[in-house]
């Protein structure tokens, strides 16, 4: 029974990706879209707390959204799987619930 | 019928007036009470300030639906989970929330609380144990 969480804002405006990772258990997937991509890069003040999570919870990012904002993949979180679209559906779908932390 | 009974939470997490989040999950709550479902509220982070006494909205002009809450009882919405780290965050503890009580039928309609303070972790354990999560 595991959860896939999706954050869509910025960690640099609100807590949800905080709030996310502290909720999460084991076994979960945490998948950044939107802004929340921005919590994906290395050697920010969310790294460390993103970095605590890596073994336990699944992390991803959605692709898509972070080439668009022109974020260097050499500079994504180590750990940090990205998944396109058609992973998006796969976790939903294999996963028992979504949670979205708006 | 009861193996159609799913369990739904309803999760807040933005502060009352500023948006209006909070007042659209009141009234999703409202509506889906008529369900029959197992429902639970959650309250965390920023949400905490959904329930707290003393709400005065007549000088900014929107309602102040805060009394709503103490209504959620008479439609079977009896667990409203409230963080106690959120709480801590922000300077608060249960005693500036609304006491909010539901009558128990099967005792005598003894009012109980809704309102059911935990830990973080526990927060957690309840979110794992939905099968529908719907987030404001």
């Amino acid at each position: 029974m595991a959860t896939l969480h999706t954050v869509n804002k910025s960690p640099f405006a609100t807590g949800a990706l905080l709030s996310c990772i502290a909720h999460a258990k084991d076994g979960d997937t945490v998948l950044m879209i939107e802004d929340g991509v921005y919590g994906a890069s290395s050697g920010t003040n969310v790294s460390d707390a993103l970095t605590a999570r890596a073994g336990s919870v699944t992390l991803c990012v959605l692709g898509p959204d972070f080439a668009a904002r022109g974020l260097a993949t050499d500079r994504m979180l180590d750990g940090i799987k990205s998944v396109d679209y058609a992973g998006f559906v796969e976790l939903a779908a294999s996963n028992d619930r979504t949670q979205a932390w708006l | 019928m009861s193996e159609d009974i799913k369990k739904f939470l309803y999760v807040n997490r933005k502060a009352p007036y500023g948006t209006i989040y909070a007042l659209e999950s009141l009234e999703v709550v409202l509506i889906g009470a008529a369900f029959d479902q197992d429902v639970s509220l959650a309250f965390l982070d920023d949400g905490v300030f959904q329930l707290t006494k003393g709400q005065d909205t007549k000088e900014i002009g929107v309602k102040n639906f805060s009394p709503t809450f103490r209504a959620l009882g008479d439609y079977e919405v009896t667990k409203l989970f409230v963080e106690r780290e959120s709480l801590d965050e922000r300077g608060l503890s249960a005693d500036d929330l609304q006491d909010i009580v539901w009558e128990d039928e099967d005792d005598d309609y003894a009012e109980k609380p809704s309102i059911r303070i935990i830990s973080r972790a526990e927060m957690a354990d309840i979110m794992a144990d939905q099968d529908v999560i719907l987030s404001f």
